[in-house]
């Protein structure tokens, strides 16, 4: 499955005209992006030319530790980054890490314990960025949901504890369908890869150079690993969160600085 | 007595909800009454602890409602919301839910009777419902678990006088029906005249006034 093209920095270079391009597109129609686009291009280079030394580092390294602390920080940087996509869930943060390590662990290690990949940083961190990643986004997306839905959905849990339910029994529905949105994206679009849009990885390797066969089954490796990592966040995410919206004598917390009153008769 | 409240306070958002709430509920028909924003629902909430009070203490005959477990408490005294909040499906299958959870034999034509809905309402779809019959089906779901104590929330202020009417009567027919006490929220004391023998009233967060109907209201 290797396959090795040279890239010269003078192609990058070239490419930047479509950046230049979609300056000048901001600025002819006064999307006022330029400024945006600059620091993007400029971040962009900086962020993934500084990555590319650190993974050259570790590939020549190879050591398991090394990758382990590499992906602790993507999971740490995850967490801090879907929390404040989750700013309605009280006390996001632990879930969420829980989550994201969760996610990353199990599916890495099922897909070495299964032989897909071999322990080796190689396979290891571009493997771990991409679960951890789409973990984020699913655990993000799924307490977002649990957060709104909680603040739309107030009376009607309410009336469920009222009944001597527990929080869990009354949050059920809610957790229910925010799991589903934090795992429908990637389901989608797993429906319909190949058809709408050429996902990354395969394109990647075609672009180097590698069998439209190999491409195609790494590719289809990739995807079915993300869903199950996706899957597992988002449990293990809104598991965990939803508890923390009730008190130990099952009540609805109070959302910061509001009272309750009832409504105007 | 039924409940006990002494010092009562809470606070939300910075603002005294209840301030130093010192009353007392016996069974029966109680109706805690008072204008808007004077801290009712607040105070009724407390009564089957979906909120806590920041000071002072609750008793439910005579023991200290934290010495209960919150879910036993709240199946014995049910609260009804001011605002229906059914769970999504059939009326009947709210029924069976709040049944199930009380350990009750579900008897959902009788419930549904005793809060004034017939019986071809159980395979109804709660959300085709108009607001007064999902007044009844919340009273219903209540009445499914065979509480003790009803904690009703303004159980009129959304409906007409028609509908408003119809529940009064299903109120009044309940308590002469079931061995059961009911502490009724109003803003209107006319309906506290109506359906109870016991008032309190609350201006500002404060019981400025508690006892028999005919000293309070008189």
């Amino acid at each position: 499955m290797t396959a090795a093209i040279h890239v010269s920095l003078g192609q990058v270079a070239a490419s930047l005209a479509l950046v230049v391009l979609a300056a000048a597109v901001s600025r002819w129609r006064g999307a006022d992006l330029e400024r945006d686009i600059a620091v993007a291009t400029i971040r962009s280079f900086v962020q993934l030319t500084a990555i590319g030394y650190a993974i050259k580092l570790i590939f020549e390294a190879n050591s398991i530790w090394l990758v382990l602390a590499l992906l602790s920080i993507m999971v740490l940087f995850g967490a801090l980054t879907a929390r404040g996509r989750a700013k309605k869930v009280p006390g996001a943060f632990w879930p969420l890490l829980i989550a994201l390590a969760a996610a990353g662990a199990s599916t890495l290690g099922l897909v070495v314990a299964l032989g897909v990949f071999e322990a080796t940083a190689r396979y290891l961190v571009p493997v771990g960025g991409m679960v951890i990643g789409n973990a984020m986004t699913a655990s993000a997306v799924a307490l977002n949901r649990l957060g709104d839905e909680v603040a739309d959905s107030r009376a009607r849990i309410e009336a469920t504890l009222a009944l001597g339910a527990t929080g869990q029994e009354a949050a059920a529905p809610i957790v229910r369908r925010a799991l589903r949105s934090g795992m429908i994206t990637l389901v989608d679009s797993t429906k319909t890869t190949g058809l709408i849009f050429f996902p990354g990885t395969m394109v990647g390797m075609l672009l180097a150079g590698a069998s439209p066969a190999d491409a195609v089954r790494l590719q289809l490796i990739l995807l079915y690993t993300l869903l199950g990592s996706v899957a597992i966040a988002a449990l293990v995410a809104t598991t965990l969160a939803h508890r923390n919206f009730f008190t130990p004598a099952q009540q609805l917390r109070e959302p910061e600085g509001e009272a309750f009153e009832s409504a105007p008769a | 007595m039924l409940f006990e409240l002494r010092d009562v306070s809470l606070d939300r958002g910075g603002r005294r909800v209840l301030d130093a709430v010192d009353a007392e509920i016996p069974a029966g028909a109680a109706a805690i009454v008072g204008p808007s924003g004077s801290g009712k629902s607040t105070l009724l909430r407390l009564l089957n602890r979906l909120a806590d009070p920041d000071a002072g203490t609750i008793s439910y005959r005579g023991r200290p409602l934290p010495d209960y477990d919150p879910l036993a408490l709240r199946r014995e005294v049910s609260l009804v919301p001011q605002l229906p909040a059914l769970l999504e499906g059939t009326v009947e299958s709210n029924l069976l839910y709040a049944a199930r959870l009380a350990g009750r034999e579900p008897e959902v034509e009788r419930c549904l009777r005793l809060a004034g809905l017939a019986a071809a309402y159980a395979g109804r779809d709660v959300l085709r419902l108009s607001v007064g019959e999902q007044q009844r089906a919340m009273l219903g779901r209540a009445l499914a678990q065979q509480p003790r104590v009803l904690l009703l929330d303004e159980p009129t202020s959304a409906l007409d006088e028609a509908a408003r009417d119809a529940i009064e009567a299903t109120l009044a027919e309940l308590r002469r029906e079931l061995d059961i006490s009911v502490v009724l929220v109003s803003h209107d004391p006319e309906q506290a005249r109506r359906l109870s023998d016991w008032v309190v009233r609350l201006e500002e967060g404060r019981a400025v006034a508690a006892g028999p109907l005919e000293t309070v209201l008189a």
